[in-house]
């Protein structure tokens, strides 16, 4: 998380902070294990009239940010939701309505209004089933009919699909992406509960058969929305670096408390030399991991020619350096770091859900060598 | 008071000035200079070349700008130097200077130099006239930077230095040093220390080139017998010279990442300068997946310190942060290289083991591997920095020594020394 927060920025992060430890204490978050949604509506409003769903939205559209710039904003609540481990439809239901506000197109002022709210939830359908997983391989297949555009495929993993009224779907016209907005409920839309690690987040498969839905519902250009669903990847990567950052620095926070407070043969494990210098490149991991996730929001923001590749790169070392933090902290802790009674876990959980999703570490690893060999001339 | 420069004409003034005065590079010649790929009178003529770029930055006033005015410095701010490392990609830039001359002897120079000292030594350091050296370590111990032999002993207005200095990258060129040295054996070790500055060609002071097993003759030790120093050159108290020393350490770790450091974004950052996109296509591997990854991770170590580097300056400049903050960098980099030499290396394949001229970027990968703890050892080592991190950034107990209030004659040596 940035250094310096501007006063209204610390006044914004520090409302949602004291919000989720209310709200959102280690107990809610494990009773929510067997919940159907992970998150109760009623919190997911209140968390809306906070500002959590209006950043990445225009002024005209009701939406507005606290410093300018929205996103960085956002990171605030990432942050924190990851220092919580909190439930919340949060990086999907943003990436819609900032879509559907850049869209401009008022068809959909109603949804946005909802989004905003916080009294509907939307989400975005990109990923895929194996073997097609891989970051950007889209199959689904939007095709022209007259006036009509129809919608095959399977997208997995979609969250809170099942709580969602309206899928935001990426799919290929052609050459190019279209992204159409199609309700949960349209004939054709049939959901599949997924199991997942975390204990908030839900997941479904989605499976579109002949979907049928008129032009009116595409978001964006038919078959040139490629640089429009670039630009959703890059937010939705700076959302998952600021939260894993934020379940980071929790985990650690937690293990150098338990390095002071446990002793062993007389002396806190906090004393021992080989554990202090786990302890330092823990340190020097989440420093680099914060100062990336934060590097990478200001690129994007600032639109820079390189935000698609700190925004992967930032994606490669979180998830890479930070999986290894965590499971470092899982370590020091000893048996209880793997019991469900101690808390670690929460943390773990969320930082390996973000890892996973919107391309591994591997692969955003072999994107940022692609934009960094095209810049070079070598190819 | 004046309003600071505005950073938007700041950054056009500099991009003027770079494109009048200094010659384009892509960064090989200086991957050269690591690798000791020069003559003697070509690394000569490169510092009288880098001498002479200061000059021009300084009669630009693009010298020292966070060092303030009185000094000759431009009194702005590290986000001007930042601003000036970033329009400096792809020009050369006064390799020979910026350490350790502007860090750390520059800060220790400010932050405890007397006035007069001050006003005698900044304008020529920032003018090009003289490089710094850091007479620290010694034979008998590296780490153990407080536990110096080096002995000076009072006479009149005057010390007298005897002892030996090691790791002095490059003092055969060289022109002025900062030295510890022990002037009291009767008290514990950080309580008998004082910091002294001298010229280093001198009467007195024998100064070897080492060969690194790289060939390099870049790294000097010094022998000092009866090395006459004024009194007026002593800087600190006498025997308070590690209230010097641990802001000198400070200094040391932040190293490249200081704002008095000025080095074009991305050049540096201890990664030696190695393209590894032009390892990758020598090696004909850019289209071959477990490569790409390679580079890939290479580069993203790369965009990561910089990032870092960004945030410690920034923390450790608005107080956030404390200056021990430095180490979680130096840890970082130090690190980082490792991986990104090794990565280098693998890429490399047996052209690493052995090559011939036309091997491209390749040619020197085995080299910079065999040499590769270098990143994790000079300017302090990993291990130390890693102390740092635990005790006084995280708070967790120091560990145990012998040396603590015991009077210095008294402690433990090995049986060489």
């Amino acid at each position: 998380m940035l250094l310096e927060l501007s006063p209204d920025q610390e006044f914004f992060r520090e409302t949602t902070a004291r919000f989720l430890a209310e709200h959102q204490p280690v107990d809610e978050i494990r009773r929510r294990r067997g919940d159907p949604a992970g998150f109760d509506p009623e919190y997911w409003r209140r968390g809306a009239d906070l500002g959590w769903t209006s950043l990445l939205v225009s002024e005209e559209d009701g939406g507005g940010s606290i410093s300018g710039s929205g996103l960085v904003d956002l990171t605030l609540v990432a942050h924190e939701f990851g220092r919580h481990a909190a439930g919340g439809p949060l990086l999907p239901t943003n990436v819609v309505a900032s879509a559907l506000s850049a869209s401009g197109d008022d068809a959909h002022a109603e949804l946005l209004g909802g989004l905003l709210a916080g009294t509907a939830v939307a989400t975005w359908c990109l990923g895929e089933p194996i073997p097609h997983d891989g970051l950007g391989d889209i199959r689904m297949e939007i095709r022209v009919d007259r006036d009509e555009l129809v919608l095959h495929g399977v997208k997995r993993p979609v969250e809170s699909a099942a709580q969602s009224s309206h899928l935001l779907v990426t799919g290929r016209t052609g050459r190019g992406l279209t992204q159409v907005l199609v309700p949960t409920d349209a004939p054709g839309v049939s959901l599949t509960p997924m199991r997942t690690v975390d204990l908030t987040r839900r997941f479904s498969v989605v499976r579109f058969d002949g979907v049928r839905l008129p032009l009116s519902a595409a978001i964006g250009p038919v078959g040139d929305a490629d640089a429009q669903v670039e630009r959703q990847l890059h937010q939705a990567l700076v959302v998952l670096a600021a939260e894993s950052v934020g379940a980071m620095q929790s985990a650690f926070d937690m293990t150098v408390e338990w390095a002071f407070d446990r002793y062993s043969f007389g002396r806190p494990l906090a004393s021992y030399q080989a554990l202090k210098h786990r302890f330092a490149d823990m340190k020097a991991a989440l420093e680099a991991s914060h100062a990336i996730a934060d590097e990478a929001a200001a690129a994007v923001t600032a639109g820079t020619p390189d935000a698609g590749e700190l925004t992967s790169a930032a994606k490669a070392y979180i998830g890479e350096s930070g999986g290894e933090l965590m499971q470092d902290c899982v370590q020091i802790h000893g048996g209880i770091g793997v019991t469900f009674e101690h808390d670690l876990h929460l943390y773990l959980r969320r930082h390996t859900v973000d890892r996973a999703l919107f391309g591994t570490p591997d692969e955003h690893c072999r994107r940022v060598a692609d934009f960094y060999l095209a810049r070079e001339g070598v190819a | 008071m004046t309003d600071t420069e505005d950073l938007d004409a700041f950054r056009r003034r500099v991009r003027a000035f770079a494109r009048e005065n200094l010659q384009r590079t892509d960064g090989s010649e200086f991957v050269r200079a690591l690798r000791n790929e020069r003559t003697d009178e070509q690394e000569l003529a490169a510092v009288a070349r880098d001498r002479e770029i200061q000059r021009m930055l300084y009669d630009a006033g693009l010298a020292g700008l966070c060092v303030p005015t009185e000094y000759g410095g431009q009194g702005l701010t590290p986000a001007h130097q930042w601003i000036l490392n970033e329009e400096l990609v792809g020009y050369e830039f006064p390799t020979h200077l910026q350490s350790p001359t502007f860090a750390p002897c520059l800060p220790v120079l400010l932050e405890f130099g007397t006035e007069e000292q001050k006003q005698r030594h900044i304008p020529a350091v920032l003018k090009g006239e003289t490089i710094w050296m850091q007479f620290l370590s010694e034979p008998s111990g590296g780490s153990d930077v407080a536990g110096a032999l080096t002995t000076a002993v009072r006479d009149g207005d005057e010390w007298v230095l005897n002892g030996s200095k090691v790791w002095t990258t490059g003092a055969w060129w060289s022109d002025w040093a900062l030295c510890l040295a022990r002037t009291n054996w009767d008290v514990p070790k950080h309580r008998g220390l004082t910091v002294f500055m001298l010229p280093i060609n001198r009467e007195g002071i024998d100064l070897h080139r080492i060969e690194m097993l790289n060939g390099s003759r870049e790294f000097c030790q010094e022998f000092l017998t009866d090395v006459r120093v004024p009194d007026a050159d002593r800087i600190g108290d006498v025997d308070d010279g590690w209230t010097v020393g641990i802001r000198w350490m400070i200094h040391e770790r932040t190293g490249l990442n200081s704002p008095l450091v000025t080095m074009p974004v991305g050049v540096l950052g201890g990664t030696r300068g190695t393209s590894m996109g032009a390892v990758a296509q020598s090696a004909g591997r850019v289209h071959d997946p477990r490569a790409l990854h390679l580079v890939g991770e290479s580069h993203v170590l790369e965009l990561v310190g910089a990032a870092l580097r960004h945030r410690i300056a920034e923390g450790v400049g608005s107080g956030k942060m404390s200056g021990q903050a430095s180490a979680v960098g130096r840890l970082f980099s130090g690190k980082a290289t490792v991986r990104r030499m090794t990565i280098a290396f693998e890429l490399a394949g047996a052209a690493g083991a052995a090559w011939t001229d036309d091997d491209g970027s390749i040619a020197g990968t085995g080299d910079d591997y065999l040499m590769r703890q270098v990143s994790c050892i000079g300017g302090g080592t990993t291990e130390m920095a890693a102390n740092v991190v635990a005790e006084r950034v995280l708070g967790m107990p120091r560990e145990r020594t012998m040396d603590r209030d015991v009077a210095f004659r008294e402690v433990p040596r090995g049986p060489s020394h």
